[in-house]
């Protein structure tokens, strides 16, 4: 078909213009800053390994280059990737164009796995730990509950996901109110609004495993996520054995979440809007819907992040920024969607 | 016709979901190959339970039902959430072939793109569903079971929504897919004039669980479907010439109007 072979042809040229813009824009990152690095410059510093440039590399350039700003840009590209790669996927499974990575409960639960943590004073890995720990017990829980009420029932599974959130949330109230003011509370709030500025080698490596493993395998479901799409009865006469398959991309997308709240706080609204500009950009394949919401996801997060540490003398926590540049994009890709066959 | 083998069959097979109310019991049946079987009654007698009960989604509550993994659902409605393009939709037909981590490849498509020949949708192949009319989706969900190379169609309801025009395409399609393709075909409808178009076989699920299965000529009776309705239905044969029509007609009871003429 010459129409349908220019579709894919121009999906896979969208597909390669955003990686292209991903690389230019984490390397224009990697030179913004209090110290800026020329454009040209932060190539020639990378590069410096392979080919050394006529002006050799200062300990200051490499410091600022390799050891401040790589961790933090690589934690907000996997990040961006992990969070509307997951959002892309609940969207499929759930059928559901409003649900995020938060409808599983997972966020607030690794969101009371860190405040616990802040509370009792766990030393660093022990946060990490307990956020993760208690993201995936969050899912557990879910499971259970959907178990009780109708495991075949996809309206019983977003409830399911609705008061395990609700009740994780009650307990991050619960641990703040009972938090001492002057120390643990403002470490709390903190924590939970997100941010990537204490990003270090060892997050960046706690955030990797899951998100390149859980986020490759979730590519390898893409064309799986279209017929979970098509509800579950048409799903099951086409030959897909539903429930397991579900549960498997929400295992996948627990372990990306969990380590992303436990690295970096709670991040909202990337998961909900990017697949939406995603869907807007390719169509609603989830085969080309999913890698293109990876790419833009990394993007979008990686260009909020560099607002966020720019913008202001002191940093804007990345929930708030998120969530106020998340919101308008929101209400424009829904009009722009509403009013073309992009629609759902 | 008998020779022909039989590509999924119930046994003694019922259904309840309460135990109580059965939607049917008892109830023997076989698809064959090349063979049309219709199934008609009245709303809510279990129409779809039975159809689901063949496709192997439900298990029968009594008796046993030889289902038939390569089985084809056409669904009475599209029901996806998003617009995907008609091909794509296709495509998703070949799910039984195409392994967990993989997505569809050339072979895939070109069997896809033959089924939409079948149907004569080719054309929409790039086209999104949601731009589609009723009657052109249906041809599109019929293409995509028809893409998974199975042996038994089974059609809830494929023309109920249907205008007159594109009744007959669907009907019509579905008589070249028996007789082309061999194809064991069991569809659900409301209209008995869709059974003697193209049906060898009709099973009328009657009140009471009782239900009544053979040959279309022999089942589809004045009595037996005024039993089926509860409405007066008188069978009209329409002399074509060499071909020799019967048409079943239901006797509404009808409004007395101004300027009738009355007895």
């Amino acid at each position: 078909m010459r129409n349908d072979g220019f579709a894919r042809r121009s999906a896979g040229a969208t597909i390669a213009l955003l990686s292209a813009g991903l690389a230019v824009v984490a390397v224009a990152a990697l030179g913004i800053g209090r110290y800026d690095i020329p454009f040209a410059r932060v190539i020639a510093i990378l590069t410096a390994p392979l080919s050394p440039p006529d002006v050799a590399v200062t300990p200051t350039e490499a410091n600022v280059v390799f050891i401040v700003r790589m961790p933090r840009i690589l934690l907000a590209v996997l990040t961006g990737a992990g969070l509307a790669l997951s959002g892309a996927a609940l969207q499929g499974v759930f059928r559901n164009p409003l649900v995020g990575p938060q409808v599983v409960g997972v966020s607030s639960g690794a969101a009371f796995g860190g405040t616990l943590a802040i509370l009792f004073s766990f030393p660093r890995y022990g946060l990490l730990a307990s956020a993760f720990a208690f993201g995936l017990s969050a899912l557990v829980l879910v499971y259970a509950l959907n178990g009780i009420v109708a495991r075949r029932n996809i309206l019983a599974l977003v409830l399911a996901g609705v008061v395990v959130t609700g009740f994780f949330g009650a307990l991050v109230s619960l641990l703040q109110y009972l938090a001492d003011t002057e120390d643990k509370l403002p470490a709390m709030v903190f924590w939970l609004l997100g941010s990537f500025a204490t990003a270090n080698g060892e997050k960046l490596l706690l955030v990797v495993a899951p998100v390149v493993l859980g986020g490759a395998l979730l590519i390898g479901l893409r064309w799986r996520i279209n017929l979970l799409s098509m509800g579950d009865e048409d799903a099951r006469t086409l030959g897909v054995s539903v429930e397991p398959l579900r549960w498997l991309v929400l295992v996948l997308v627990s372990c990306i979440v969990a380590a992303q709240v436990a690295v970096s706080g709670v991040i909202g609204w990337v998961g909900l809007v990017v697949p939406h500009m995603a869907r807007l950009l390719v169509g609603p394949d989830h085969r080309v819907m999913m890698p293109a919401s990876l790419l833009l996801g990394a993007l979008y997060l990686l260009a909020i992040d560099t607002l966020a540490r720019t913008a202001t003398s002191t940093e804007i926590p990345l929930g708030i920024l998120t969530a106020l540049v998340g919101t308008p994009v929101f209400a424009l890709v829904l009009r722009q969607t509403q009013r073309g066959n992009h629609g759902f | 016709m008998a020779s022909d083998r039989v590509m999924l069959h119930l046994d003694e097979a019922g259904h309840s979901y309460d135990g109580e109310r059965w939607q049917f019991r008892a109830l023997g049946l076989d698809l064959r190959a090349g063979e049309i079987t219709a199934i008609l009654g009245p709303n809510g007698r279990g129409k779809s339970t039975l159809l689901r009960v063949l496709a192997g989604l439900l298990k029968p509550t009594s008796g046993t039902v030889g289902t038939n993994p390569r089985t084809g659902v056409v669904p009475q409605e599209f029901s996806g959430a998003f617009p995907y393009c008609v091909l794509d939709i296709v495509l998703m037909g070949r799910a039984r072939h195409i392994a967990l981590f993989e997505t569809p490849g050339a072979a895939d498509i070109e069997k896809a793109m033959a089924a939409l020949e079948a149907t004569g949708m080719a054309g929409h192949a790039a086209r999104s569903i949601g731009s589609l009319s009723g009657g052109e989706r249906q041809l599109v969900l019929i293409a995509r079971a028809l893409a998974g190379e199975n042996d038994v169609l089974l059609l809830d309801e494929p023309a109920s929504a249907l205008d007159l025009k594109n009744q007959d395409i669907v009907l019509s399609l579905l008589g070249r897919l028996a007789d082309g393709q061999k194809l064991a075909i069991a569809f659900t409808t409301h209209q008995p004039n869709h059974a003697t178009a193209i049906a060898d076989k009709v099973l009328l699920m009657l009140p009471d669980t009782r239900t009544l299965f053979g040959p279309t000529d022999e089942v589809m009776t004045e009595d037996s479907l005024e039993a089926l309705y509860g409405v007066p239905v008188r069978a009209v044969g329409l002399g074509d010439g060499g071909q020799e029509e019967t048409a079943f007609v239901p006797l509404f009871r009808r409004r007395a109007r101004k300027g009738d003429i009355h007895d």
